[in-house]
């Protein structure tokens, strides 16, 4: 049976009945012990019977066609097998949730590092060797590069706003700020490098991956391969992180599948990791105008958010720059247009909160320079100009605690000590503090999950869901064990199999609730069965630790079951996501100083302060806050893919040029949650957590450098030669 | 060519391509699969282990150069049913996501915390006679070869410093067990 609820309207507030204390409370991992003892299986870790390996080969142009691919000159190499996929060789990797194959555009070249074919030999070093020497001919054209120049732009009619009169209200302003602020590209930059091993079996197909969101990649594979869907499954039962990076089906997958295909083995394909800087999904670079209208008192009366994003011709993909911009802050003269230039760099697409990530570095330094012109203290300027409802659709929010957010984090962070700027020196030191707001757009995806009870008190959970290293191992057994009233470790979890009911994926911040409403309707589902054979009303229901309670009736579950119980529980989003504007929301602290001899940045300091309706489990969920937030730091600081300007190419294209942070550059780090429930989010009234904790975490910084030492970086990352002519004497 | 690799004290006879790094020779030929590869450079810790009790980078190391070495890696520290002092710490300051870096960081802070016993000084040793304190910033600096993008730095550095103080010598065990049991 399957117990389907569509979220039409607001659910009763289960979880607070239940009382088997299993929920929000900072449970371990229940796969670590796993982890750390190096025995969770990632994908290039599984082994096959007579498995080749598959070595990526990639344009050396960056546009034009492929003439010819000489494969006699690899050959006759020791150990390889041959060339393989030229004509199913996908350009990109699928943007998220496509369900489709990519473009495969059989031997034109979009970008530099485009693949072009895979190389399979006996051994890993034969085929690396072999893709060294393989000779291609192209005839190349010219291309396009650089967005600020190029002749191809497109301005998508889904970002388009014009409301009220934008012009009239910055000239009629007391207050103004206009500033353009610009970000460079990023990687997602996974630990665990994409990887697939392919394994035909008859004409099914099974590919061990590392990906997010299977039920979608099984569609996406199927398709590139011309077969049906039904005969592929992807197992990824432990993915190395994804961050957007592993969304969509990848070129390694499809070229270990048809290789495999064609040799009648099993192929095994590990991007190297250049390859995945230049061949997966790259976060767009983007220039951005933040117009900020203000009254004499610091009422925002007009706000526009314009930007400049990128991506190759034909992707459908744009960064949703300025989304948070349409609801953070109130004012009736709203603008936003957004140009995407078609140039020939990397795919651009969805990296950790794409929109917000980059939006908010923007719009939350043009809030910071409103406070410094109106002379209102930032935390407060914010607080005031929070909306009552969101201020285009006019639709309420489902829950807004950012005001709540600011106070309680002003208040343990020590705010009320911040200086005036330059003023506070220690030793070569400037010092400062900033704040910043946080909003994450809440959604609610279609989700699938089995749920067995057995007699003996145990549960297992069953779903393709992923766990990215976000939790899900963690909360869907806590849901499962709070709803069935069983302690934590008498439920498994499986996941990551396209065998198990198709789940939301890992992405966008919704599998927790999407998969997680799953398993709380599966096990809704068994409840109302016990409470049938026990002869009272569901709602009379008590389960704990294994016992059932009610109608004066007390029994063992054993003694209610004559067998397992297994339901299915289907969620999907209803019109409280029409009726409702949803998001998560937050605020930013961060103490900094600026060398004044050198003008680096050290952050001293940093608190969260989340509301993101209800925790599932106070552990992981504040490590996700850590996660975004140094995600925050690094965006602020270090992080920068750069382009070599003649072709386009990822120059830092690995960990020792694209710097991400390390653990010097970490302080201690303070998270907080407000108390929240968000009744029309979902039947657990919680809200996404993954990716608002990187929103606005980086301009938090920004605005404490300016604070240390005057200094307005506007161009991202805030290296030392963007801070060091502009310090103070 | 033939050699002898001796992993976990166990020796292993292997037929190796003189190009295998020891960090693929861990994975693909002795299923030794808990030592990760991130970016095969050095670049970032995933894949260290032990030789002769120093940490390195297995995959800027060639296989054929660590014949009569001891090599430890993450399975030699201890089992899911075994775990060393280290890993459990790891498990309750949640010091990892995906745990793809884990093994790479657990191996990283043992070889570090012998080094910092060894008076071994870092870049941020005020003074190199001296003995050196396993400060914040001491233990940050050692393990900045260790890089984790799903950012459980916090994690991670709680888990050592508990770990560490727990396997001081004289340390009282009995205080340590009741001051975790307070916090949790
Ligand atoms: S895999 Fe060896 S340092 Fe990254
Ligand atoms: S736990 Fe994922 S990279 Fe460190």
């Amino acid at each position: 049976m399957t117990e389907h609820l569509k979220m039409d309207k607001v659910q009763p507030r289960m979880l607070d009945e239940t009382g088997q204390g299993a929920i929000t409370v900072p449970m371990d991992r229940p796969e670590g012990r796993l982890k750390v003892a190096g025995q969770a299986t990632y994908a290039a870790e599984y082994k096959a019977e007579n498995m080749a390996y598959g070595v990526l080969v990639r344009a050396t142009i960056t546009k034009g066609q492929v003439t010819s691919i000489d494969e006699g000159s690899v050959t006759s190499l020791p150990g390889v097998l041959g060339v393989f996929a030229t004509g199913k060789m996908p350009r990109s990797p699928a943007q998220g949730t496509a369900g489709a194959a990519p473009i495969q555009p059989e031997g034109r070249v979009d970008y530099f590092g485009q693949p072009i074919a895979v190389i399979v030999a006996e051994s890993f070093e034969q085929a690396r060797h072999a893709a060294s020497n393989l000779k291609i001919a192209y005839e190349a054209e010219t291309a396009e590069t650089d967005p600020e120049t190029a002749s191809e732009i497109d301005v998508p009619d889904g970002q388009l706003l014009d409301q009220g009169d934008i012009e009239a209200a910055m000239s009629d302003a007391a207050f103004t700020v206009d500033a353009t602020y610009t970000t460079p590209p990023h990687n997602s930059a996974a630990m665990e490098p994409h990887a697939s091993l392919a394994e035909w079996h008859g004409d099914n197909l099974v590919l061990h991956g590392a990906y997010q969101m299977l039920k979608f990649n099984r569609e996406e594979l199927a398709d590139s391969l011309g077969i049906d869907p039904e005969k592929v499954r992807i197992h990824s039962p432990y993915v190395g992180g994804g961050f957007g990076g592993k969304l969509g089906i990848s070129q390694e997958a499809i070229a270990a599948a048809v290789a495999a295909r064609e040799l009648k083995r099993p192929v095994r394909v590990v991007m190297a990791r250049q390859q995945v800087f230049e061949m997966t999904m790259r976060r767009t670079e983007s220039r951005q105008r933040v117009r900020l209208a203000a009254d004499k008192d610091g009422k925002i009366t007009g706000l526009a958010h314009e930007d400049r994003v990128s991506n190759l011709p034909e992707e459908g993909f744009s960064e949703p720059t300025a989304v948070a911009s349409h609801f953070l802050y109130g004012g009736e003269n709203r603008f936003f247009r957004q140009e995407v230039a078609r140039i020939h760099r990397t795919t651009a697409g969805s990296v950790r909160a794409p929109g917000e990530a980059i939006g908010q570095l923007a719009l939350e330094c043009a809030m910071d320079e409103l406070a410094e012109k109106t002379g209102i203290d930032p935390v407060q300027l914010r607080i005031q100009n929070i909306p009552e409802k969101h201020p285009e659709s006019g639709l309420p929010f489902s829950s807004n605690s950012l005001a709540q957010c600011l106070t309680d984090g002003a208040e343990r962070f020590g705010w009320s000590e911040r200086k005036g700027v330059g003023k506070r020196r220690e030793g070569e030191w400037f010092v400062g503090m900033g704040v910043a707001s946080a909003a994450r757009t809440n959604i609610l995806m279609e989700s699938r999950a089995r749920v067995t009870l057995n007699p003996d008190g145990t549960a297992l959970v069953e779903t393709d869901m992923t766990d990215i290293g976000t939790g899900t191992y963690a909360i869907l057994g806590q849901i499962a064990a709070e709803m069935l009233g069983l302690p934590t470790e008498k439920v498994t979890v499986e996941l990551g199999d396209t065998n198990l009911p198709g789940a939301s994926g890992s992405g966008g911040s919704w599998g927790a609730a999407s998969a997680g409403s799953s398993v709380f309707l599966g096990a809704k589902a068994i409840r109302s069965k016990i409470a049938k054979s026990l002869g009272c009303a569901p709602e009379e229901l008590r389960l704990k630790d294994g016992i059932a309670t009610g109608a004066n009736n007390r029994r063992p579950l054993a003694e209610l079951m004559s067998g397992p119980i297994s339901e299915e529980g289907h969620i999907e989003p209803g019109t409280t996501m029409e009726e409702f504007a949803q998001s998560g929301f937050g605020a930013h602290f961060c103490e900094v100083g600026v060398n004044a001899v050198t003008g680096e940045v050290r952050v001293r300091r940093m608190l969260a302060v989340f509301a993101a309706g209800r925790i599932l489990n106070e552990k992981t969920a504040r490590s996700q806050g850590h996660g975004g937030m140094i995600w925050g730091i690094g965006s602020a600081l270090t992080e920068a893919i750069e382009h070599d300007p003649r072709d386009g190419r990822i120059v830092n294209h690995d960990f020792a040029e694209y710097h991400m942070p390390v653990h010097l550059d970490v302080p201690d780090l303070d998270v907080m949650f407000v108390e929240e429930l968000d009744d029309h989010s979902n039947p657990l009234q919680s809200k996404g957590i993954g990716e608002l904790g990187l929103s606005g975490a980086g301009a938090a910084v920004a605005n404490a450098i300016y604070n240390a030492c005057g200094v307005r970086v506007r161009d991202y990352p805030a290296t030392p030669d963007k801070i060091f002519p502009h310090l103070p004497e | 060519m033939k050699i002898t690799l001796n992993v976990n004290a166990t020796p292993h006879d292997l037929e190796l391509d003189p190009r295998t790094s020891l960090l693929d020779a861990l994975r693909d030929h002795l299923d030794l699969t808990g030592s990760k590869k991130g970016c095969d450079h050095g670049q970032c810790g995933a894949c260290t282990v032990l030789v002769n009790g120093r940490r390195i980078n297995s995959c800027l190391a060639l296989a054929v150069m660590h014949e009569g070495d001891e090599i430890t890696t993450i399975e030699g520290v201890g089992t899911p049913d075994h775990l060393s002092p280290l890993q459990k710490a790891f498990i309750r300051h949640d010091g990892y996501q995906c745990g793809y870096c884990t093994p790479g960081q657990i191996m990283s802070a043992t070889g570090m915390l012998n080094e910092v016993a060894e008076g071994w000084p870092s870049n941020v040793t005020a003074d190199l006679e001296g003995d050196t304190d396993l400060t914040r910033e001491e233990l940050s600096e050692r393990m900045s070869g260790n890089l984790c993008r799903c950012s459980a730095y916090p994690g991670i550095v709680a888990a050592i410093f508990d770990a560490a103080e727990e396997d001081r010598p004289g340390a009282d065990q009995k205080s340590i067990e009741e001051k975790r049991v307070a916090a949790e």
